[in-house]
């Protein structure tokens, strides 16, 4: 579950990302969040990744106020949560297979456990084929497979999303959504920030629409 | 809760990709590691100067004699009451005691005057109790306690000892041990700071990974743990290195010093490091590379947080 109460988040630029924002997203629940560029959707992920602190205001992960988490407790907070970003963030020197082991070596996990998971993450996204391939020399779209692949090999109860889609065409794009759709159905929780209309129309599930920083609506879970 | 074996496993997987990454960049590895191991050699010898020195003039300091002439009329049973007590002490090495009358058959044989000793109507010469101090007593502080309690004796009349050449040359190695102490200090904060660096460079080299890693959950633990290892193996291999010096540098200079020994009438041998010193080097190297990595890493890793 994340709640967002009355947030705020100014920027040392002087920039209000969001303003007084609130809304709650249920567990295992599928919301889009949509908003042009820069309208605040990254803030909100941010909040909730503990990428930043809101300025004013409250974001509850889980129960949690992520407020109140002091430095030493964010890297296992992190480890309940998936990420995945339009960039992917992958590291260009590693295989994906261990690109994907990431968030289980971080968590001490069990290398015979490593090896289960990682497998079954790559047959999630179809990629068991290219394991020992480098992101270079994949795809676009097999990129974000990767990225999706890690965000959810640790069983996240808490998958967020960045523009996911952004840079596949429709085809690969949809592809991308519905893994994300089996992730929600399989009991995660899953936001994705996106500017693809079409999309989020085709996949009809709860939007939250943020405009200069302000929830224009959505904000009651379904 | 980690298990043991995950736990030994995490730090293997660290050593090693910590030694791959040396191995990725030969050239600059070896770089690094020759400053290291001239920052460790310097200090190493003069370590090994003072040690050698020390060596050297042990068999000299062994030579001082303490010489008590007792008073004429103290008689030979107390002079070996006396020489017995000297015994005791705990600086004391040999002992002897030479009678008047050894004294006087001496001083007959030696001197050329036998005839005109003959004209003597007793004897002149007092019981001398002749003291060498031990090995690792003939300092100049032990040597000036035993002339002050020889000197206390009532039968005492006379105690001779000429020791300040040995004072002036044990000021001189305690100079030169305490230069080695600077050098030594003052190189290992150039150590220090050269591994330091070297783990700076390298995490803004590695600065998306570590972002990466952090985004995922990595505790800052985690993240620091290659960065000590390859510090620690810096340190390691400076170390390493700079014993081979070290043996090349001996291996170079022994001919020569043995023959200037030999000169002297010396029977000096040229000593290098022991086992232990030589775990010290190794150890102390490691250390600190573990520090300098550390400080490094404490300092650069707690400002890279991920972005997106």
């Amino acid at each position: 579950m994340i709640q967002f109460e009355h947030v705020f988040k100014r920027y040392p630029n002087g920039r209000e990302a969001l303003q007084d924002v609130s809304f709650r997203i249920g567990a295992g629940e599928f919301v889009f969040l949509t908003g042009r560029s820069g309208a605040g959707k990254s803030s909100v992920l941010k909040l909730v990744a503990l990428l930043e602190r809101p300025t004013r205001g409250s974001v509850l992960v889980n129960g949690q106020d992520t407020g109140s988490l002091p430095a030493r407790a964010i890297p296992a907070y992190r480890r309940r949560l998936g990420v995945v970003f339009q960039d992917h963030q992958l590291l260009m020197d590693r295989p994906v297979y261990d690109n994907i082991a990431l968030p289980l070596m971080v968590s001490d996990t069990r290398y015979r456990d490593i090896d289960k998971r990682v497998r079954a993450a790559l047959d999630q996204v179809g990629l068991r084929a290219q394991e020992r391939a480098l992101p270079l020399e994949l795809s676009v779209g097999e990129q974000q497979r990767v990225g999706i692949a890690r965000a959810v090999v640790a069983r996240p109860t808490i998958l967020i999303a960045d523009e996911p889609t952004g840079n596949l065409d429709h085809t690969l794009a949809r592809d991308v959504m519905q893994l994300f759709a089996r992730f929600q159905e399989v009991g995660v929780t899953v936001v994705i920030a996106t500017h693809d209309m079409a999309l989020v129309r085709e996949f009809g599930h709860r939007e939250l629409h943020i405009d200069e920083g302000r929830l224009l609506g959505g904000a009651s879970a379904s | 809760m980690t298990s043991p074996l995950t736990y030994v496993a995490r730090h293997l997987q660290a050593l090693l990709g910590a030694l791959g990454h040396l191995l990725r960049q030969p050239l600059g590895t070896l770089l690094s590691i020759a400053v290291i191991s001239l920052a460790l050699t310097l200090p190493a010898c003069l370590y090994l100067l003072v040690k050698n020195a020390r060596t050297a003039t042990g068999s000299i300091t062994e030579a001082i004699e303490l010489t008590v002439y007792l008073k004429t009329d103290v008689s030979l049973e107390r002079a070996r009451q006396l020489a017995d007590s000297a015994r005791a002490r705990r600086e004391a090495g040999r002992v002897t005691l030479i009678s008047a009358d050894e004294g006087l058959a001496e001083f007959r044989k030696y001197s050329g005057f036998g005839a005109a000793l003959e004209a003597l109507q007793g004897n002149p010469l007092p019981h001398v109790i002749s003291l060498r101090p031990r090995s690792d007593r003939a300092d100049p502080s032990s040597i000036a306690s035993l002339q002050r309690y020889l000197g206390s004796w009532p039968e005492a009349d006379i105690v001779q000892v000429d020791n300040e050449w040995v004072r002036r040359l044990s000021a001189l190695l305690g100079l030169l041990e305490r230069v080695f102490q600077v050098f030594a200090a003052l190189l290992a904060f150039g150590v220090l700071a050269i591994i330091g660096n070297a783990i700076r460079l390298e995490i803004s080299a590695r600065r998306a990974e570590i972002e990466v890693t952090k985004l995922v959950g990595g505790s800052n633990a985690y993240v620091r743990r290659p960065f000590l290892y390859l510090g620690g193996l810096y340190g390691l291999l400076g170390a390493a290195l700079a014993a081979l010096w070290l043996i090349a540098l001996a291996a170079a200079l022994e001919p020569w010093l043995l023959q200037l020994a030999r000169l002297y009438g010396s029977g000096f041998q040229l000593v290098g490091l022991t086992t232990e010193e030589l775990g010290g080097l190794l150890g102390g190297g490691t250390l600190l590379g573990l520090l300098g990595a550390w400080i490094g890493a404490a300092r650069h890793l707690s400002r890279i947080e991920p972005r997106q």
